[in-house]
């Protein structure tokens, strides 16, 4: 008896091992049906947003240096100055530039003197002219009255000739003298020009932001001595994505998270969008402007910046985890009949929170599957476990 | 029929039991180093499957971005792209590194993809919808999603989790945007940033006087990186990936792998040394579980030679008597071979390695414990039927 009960109680045992064996390879081994998590298409409003990396820049930063390589005399401002249009910002010396700006002016007033003696020549010449002139007239009535002889008379007409002559010469030479004047005059000019190169003045008001060469150095023609920028126009410079840049146009709004403080938003809009891309990162420029230039900004400061684009108004989307890749094609697992079944969809906007408007493909009673354990395949017997 | 092996197992079952469990978790062990091996063998193949390329293009006469470092401008795919039969070309950087996120700290691959070609198969979260600052995180490295990583000198949002995604050494892979991996891969700290540039600014060459554009042009192609470290390609449909690999050998002298060279390399490669390792460890441990049940079996057979002896002297056949040790054998193996395979299941996800195991390898350790234990019963069934039916009254 106690023999039976124990035979009938390895048998129970052993039953049950088989069973609970076969219960887990047919709930976890291969066979079992796959759990996925299922959703729907949503009907709802999309707001897509691009997002870009860029740097706070101003759009109107001038550098301030000389035309000429010489040596910088003084330097009126410094780092953090506020600074006018027009403003003396700093001299460069002049070496001698001065003693040739006085040669020029003494240069100038020796041809206005040339300029006189010439008129004073012509002046005379002149009443020698007319003197003769009268003179020849005179002979030529005496000649009529047979005072005087044929010779003498043409010898007064040809002294009348020649003193017209000399007037010419005389005129010729005050013109050059003239001419020679106005040189000096222009050469004086070009000196003066020089003279004022050598102040370095701001071009418009704004921030010195470097101050990069001290007085006393050398300092060769281009070379920046200052850099001043107008704070008022400061920017985002951002690099944006080629890839769906289309829809960027001015004006868009766009939150701008400085990187000193990466939680806080800052509004701005899209001022510009740069016609040259780049070409080797494949990115554009969109300069996006604070719609009010925060406290403390610096130039340079990295900055996060989500472009929003406008929205797509009720619009029917799914999850981004839902569209998958399969044989090369996207679409999306629908599950019929507890099978998985690939259908090709089309998609169009893609929000930056996961969302993806799905233009067709399938309708609103589809179930889609959005999660997997495994990757899917045609016809597998699925699950439908959502949490 | 009267079942011998039934009654003679029923009169000792408590034994029989531990020594099949016993049997059982020695497999269980051999059936862990199956796994191991194919486990490796999968990581490998992993990282394969999730690129689902083609073709692998790599830097000339080099083995891969995995056996050995390759480098590719990243706009080469331009050129690739030209090539007839391609349909899709991406770039694609590979780097481990360390992240950590408080105390806790994971060794990880990070694979920098294009978002939007390439969709990942996500257990959770969503996809890399911005072009900076996100990634999708293979579950083993333990993120969650809204984790925040910092790697350098960003903060790295975690928005999805994917499953079995893991580079050929094992580690998770973390797949973000290319432009930040390339960053990250190249990323100096600053204090060497500041002794390059103090080092530039002080070189005449490069800062001449009266060029001051010249210094920043230099910066910014010395500290830019437009390198990757493959290209995956995916031909059109009818295209022979050998022969469009020989085309981008031969016009852009760069190195082009089909999907299956690839593989082997990969491997072949990379995990043959440690394969043959496990393979040998694979093979001592299979002669040591037979020798086990041979002597088992041996010593059941030993302890009960006095009960054979009687059975002899009743007249019991010899090939009852030989069913019987080697029913019990096979019972020792069956034993044995459940609890080696439940073990198993139960334990392999405590590996920190990732455990593969196929049925196929199940039905195989099925098949040598019953050949084993068939073959350890012959010693067995020869020393009882040579036992004498007399020495059962006798001695």
């Amino acid at each position: 008896m106690n023999k039976l009960n124990h035979r009938k109680l390895y048998s129970v045992l052993l039953g049950l091992v088989v069973i609970s064996v076969i219960v887990l390879i047919a709930l976890k081994g291969p066979l079992a049906p796959l759990n996925v998590q299922v959703v729907t298409l949503k009907l709802g409003d999309l707001e897509p947003a691009m997002f870009g990396v860029g740097t706070v820049e101003a759009r109107r930063s001038y550098t301030i240096g000389p035309t000429r390589t010489g040596k910088l005399q003084q330097l009126l401002v410094d780092h953090g100055d506020n600074v006018v249009a027009g403003q003396l910002l700093g001299q460069m010396d002049p070496v001698d530039l001065m003693d040739r700006l006085q040669s020029a002016q003494l240069n100038v007033e020796k041809y206005e003197h040339l300029v006189e003696s010439a008129q004073a020549r012509l002046d005379e010449a002149k009443s020698r002219y007319t003197q003769a002139k009268h003179e020849a007239e005179r002979y030529r009535d005496l000649v009529k009255k047979k005072q005087v002889s044929h010779e003498a008379a043409e010898a007064k007409t040809t002294d009348a000739v020649a003193a017209a002559d000399q007037v010419r010469v005389a005129e010729a030479d005050l013109e050059g003298v003239r001419h020679d004047l106005q040189r000096m005059q222009s050469d004086l000019k070009a000196v003066k020009a020089q003279v004022d190169d050598l102040r370095l003045v701001s071009p418009a008001s704004g921030v010195v932001t470097s101050r990069e060469v001290e007085p006393g150095s050398l300092v060769v023609s281009g070379t920046p001595i200052l850099r001043i920028v107008d704070m008022e126009t400061l920017w985002v410079r951002t690099r944006i994505e080629q890839r769906n840049s289309t829809h960027i146009t001015t004006g868009l709004p766009a939150d701008i998270f400085l990187r000193d403080q990466a939680d806080k938003a800052l509004e701005g809009q899209v001022a510009r969008i740069e016609l040259i891309a780049d070409s080797l990162t494949e990115e554009r420029w969109v300069d996006v402007a604070f719609n009010k230039i925060p406290e403390g900004v610096a130039i340079g400061m990295l900055a996060n910046v989500t472009i929003k684009l406008p929205v797509v108004r009720q619009t029917q989307w799914l999850p981004a985890a839902a569209i998958q890749n399969f044989q090369r094609e996207t679409g999306v697992w629908s599950v019929r009949d507890n099978k998985a079944h690939f259908v090709p969809v089309e998609t169009g906007t893609r929000t930056l929170d996961g969302k993806v408007q799905i233009l067709s493909g399938i309708d609103s009673n589809d179930i889609v599957v959005s999660y997997t354990a495994k990757p899917l395949n045609e016809g597998q017997s699925l699950n439908i476990e959502n949490p | 029929m009267i079942s011998l092996a039934y009654r003679d197992v029923s009169n000792s079952f408590g034994r029989y039991l531990l020594t099949g469990i016993g049997l059982g978790l020695l497999i269980g062990v051999t059936l862990t180093m199956a796994g191991v091996f194919r486990g490796m063998v999968d990581d490998g193949k992993a990282l394969l499957r999730s690129a689902d390329a083609d073709i692998w293009v790599v830097q000339q006469n080099t083995l891969g971005p995995f056996a050995e470092p390759s480098s590719l401008p990243d706009n080469i795919y331009r050129g690739i792209l030209a090539i007839e039969g391609i349909r899709q070309a991406t770039n694609v950087a590979y780097l481990t590194l360390e992240v950590g996120r408080g105390s806790h700290s994971v060794r990880v691959m990070l694979e920098g993809i294009d978002t939007q070609q390439n969709p990942l198969h996500l257990i959770a979260g969503r996809p890399v919808m911005r072009s900076h600052y996100e990634l999708v995180a293979d579950e083993r490295s333990g993120f969650k999603i809204g984790d925040r990583i910092p790697i350098h000198r960003h903060d790295y949002e975690v928005v999805g989790l994917t499953r079995g995604m893991r580079s050929p050494s094992g580690d998770p892979i973390l797949f973000l945007p290319l432009k930040d991996a390339q960053e990250i891969q190249f990323l100096k700290d600053n204090d060497a940033l500041f002794r390059d540039r103090v080092q530039l600014k002080e070189n005449p060459q490069l800062n001449p006087p009266g060029n001051p554009a010249l210094l920043d042009a230099v910066e910014q192609q010395l500290f830019s990186n437009h390198r990757v470290n493959t290209v995956l390609i995916q031909l059109l449909p009818g295209a022979n990936p050998r022969r469009v690999a020989d085309d981008i050998e031969k016009w852009l002298r760069l190195t082009a792998y089909p999907k299956d060279e690839m593989e082997d390399i990969l491997i072949g490669q990379l995990i043959a040394m440690a394969s043959k390792q496990i393979g040998l460890f694979l093979v001592i441990l299979t002669i040591v579980s037979a020798a086990i049940v041979a002597l088992t079996i041996y010593s059941m057979t030993q302890t009960k030679l006095k009960e054979i002896a009687v059975l002899k002297l009743i007249g019991t056949r010899n090939g009852l008597i030989s069913r019987m040790i080697l029913l019990e054998a096979i019972g020792l193996g069956l034993v044995g071979f459940l609890t080696g395979k439940l073990a198993v299941t139960y334990w392999a996800p405590l590996f920190p390695k990732h455990i593969v195991l196929l049925p196929d390898d199940t039905l195989r350790a099925l098949l040598i414990t019953m050949i084993i234990c068939v073959l350890a019963s012959i010693a067995g069934i020869r020393a009882a039927l040579r036992i004498p039916p007399g020495s059962a009254i006798g001695g």
